[in-house]
């Protein structure tokens, strides 16, 4: 494997020294940088944006520095990126969290509660409900051929924590799916991006596999 | 349902060492918490929780390093809980590696922590540590526990189904309820307790406190409605691998990760 120089960008939400570990873990020659410099996410051959908690809160941070913006905006542009969580969910053009928000709108679709997707959710639909937030290990099957699932079985399990799910208006621009009342989108593509609303960082050898697969993308299909 | 139901084997961590007791007293050695932690990621583990356990607050910083250590080999879940009591404590344990925190008596103590907490990290790190206990019947003759605090010492006053649904309201992504009348004594879970609790609320719910026997464990999802269980002394001294526990609940027809 190739030595990179991965950027981590840190907007300040949630366990990023997770992902920094896993990465290398993976992919020891690796130079991996926690950041929000502008400089240092420029200069990255890939980029991570990982995210947990509110979103609103988390894109609040992307705008406190119009540079940093400037910046994650030309990275989404042309380098390899990887989006975790929050990170799949700014890809899309809007989500009802936080009173709703504008994402970068690079994917398109929209990003709901799990109670917008109609009954069967939550505690007040008596014996078996599916409960908020979808925490757990599910499956994950694949819709197209990309490289960040090689070695990964389609079906495989991987670790997810959200009550935001996102529902993608281009089957196009879809890679994985997963059923939880409803099938949504756990794994989105699109040229240079490739975006997973489980957390790779915590889907043992699973999760691993893809990061691996990241560190070796190119950023073509 | 495609999701899984998880299994989460749990390390009481007393000044940096695994240790389990019996009804919170009489702690055994159980060994180092990152060999203890790797062997239960190796079996397949779906997640693991510490129980910071030391008494005294000058030790406080060892569970920070615990789960620092921990994080770097092992990348499944990690939920910490024990003597939290501040955003602070919360904010160094997440960026130490843990995923999520479980809080007890800080709740108790003032339940609108629960709402900073989760509004400020996001509810899906947020757990609330329910400890109960069976206390007299009602007066109509239904069954009812009161909740515990401080490692099981101090009782409260609190219903324990009462507060697991005010805990929802204010913001608990996940409950952690341990029965104290089950805990060490390998008897099974309260599955009156599971039942109440995860028929009146809608975040997942792990059952804790009672496993001697892997039909427990199937117990504790089918007939306690948990999402996920736990247990620590099964494991610990090898009566029966994480991997021997899911492969029984499968068998069982629960859908496990294998």
């Amino acid at each position: 494997m190739q030595p990179h120089r991965v950027v981590v960008v840190d907007l300040g939400t949630g366990n990023l020294r997770s992902v920094t570990k896993a990465v290398n873990t993976v992919s020891p020659d690796s130079e991996v940088h926690v950041s929000a410099e502008p400089s240092v996410i420029a200069g990255a051959d890939h980029m991570i944006l990982p995210g947990q908690g509110a979103i609103g809160t988390w894109l609040k941070q992307l705008e406190l520095g119009s540079k940093l913006r400037q910046a994650v905006m030309s990275a989404l542009g042309d380098k390899p990126v990887l989006g975790i969580c929050l990170g799949l969910q700014a890809l899309y053009r809007y989500s009802s969290e936080n009173g709703g928000q504008n994402g970068f709108d690079l994917i398109s679709g929209s990003v709901k509660h799990f109670s917008e997707a109609g009954t069967g959710f939550g505690s007040a639909v008596g014996q078996h409900p599916r409960k908020i937030p979808h925490m757990g290990w599910n499956r994950v099957t694949h819709t197209t051929d990309h490289p960040l699932w090689k070695d990964i079985h389609d079906g495989e399990r991987f670790y997810f924590v959200h009550s935001y799910y996102a529902d993608s208006q281009d089957p196009d621009q879809v890679a994985g799916q997963t059923e939880y009342g409803i099938t949504f989108t756990s794994a989105a593509a699109q040229g240079n991006l490739f975006a997973v609303q489980f957390h790779p960082e915590k889907s043992q050898r699973a999760g691993l596999t893809l990061l691996k697969n990241f560190i070796n993308w190119n950023g073509t299909c | 349902m495609p999701l899984a139901k998880r299994i989460i084997p749990c390390l009481d961590v007393d000044r940096g060492r695994v240790v389990k007791g019996t009804r919170f007293v009489n702690l055994r050695d159980a060994g180092d918490p990152v060999q203890v932690a790797s062997r239960y990621d190796q079996e397949g583990a779906d997640e693991l929780a510490f129980l910071d356990i030391t008494a005294s607050s000058d030790n406080r910083d060892t569970i920070v390093h615990v789960v620092e250590d921990v994080a770097e080999q092992v990348f499944i879940p990690l939920t910490v809980g024990g003597g939290i009591r501040t955003l602070e404590d919360i904010s160094r344990l997440l960026n130490a590696g843990a995923d999520k925190v479980s809080i007890n008596t800080t709740a108790v103590n003032n339940p609108d922590f629960i709402r900073e907490a989760s509004q400020h990290f996001g509810n899906q790190c947020i757990v609330v540590a329910i400890d109960a206990k069976q206390v007299d019947a009602k007066p109509d003759g239904s069954i009812q526990w009161e909740i515990f605090t401080h490692g099981g010492r101090t009782p409260t006053g609190i219903d324990a189904i009462e507060w697991a649904k005010k805990m929802e309201q204010y913001g608990a992504g996940e409950l952690l309820v341990t029965s104290m009348d089950r805990d060490g004594t390998k008897n099974g879970f309260d599955l009156d307790l599971m039942k109440t609790i995860t028929s009146q609320t809608g975040i997942p719910a792990i059952a804790s406190g009672g496993v001697g026997t892997l039909e427990h464990l199937v117990e504790g999802v089918i007939q306690g409605g948990a999402d996920a269980v736990l247990a620590a002394s099964i494991f610990h001294y090898g009566e029966y691998t994480v991997h021997e526990a899911k492969q029984y609940m499968a068998q069982q027809g629960i859908e496990i990760r294998l």
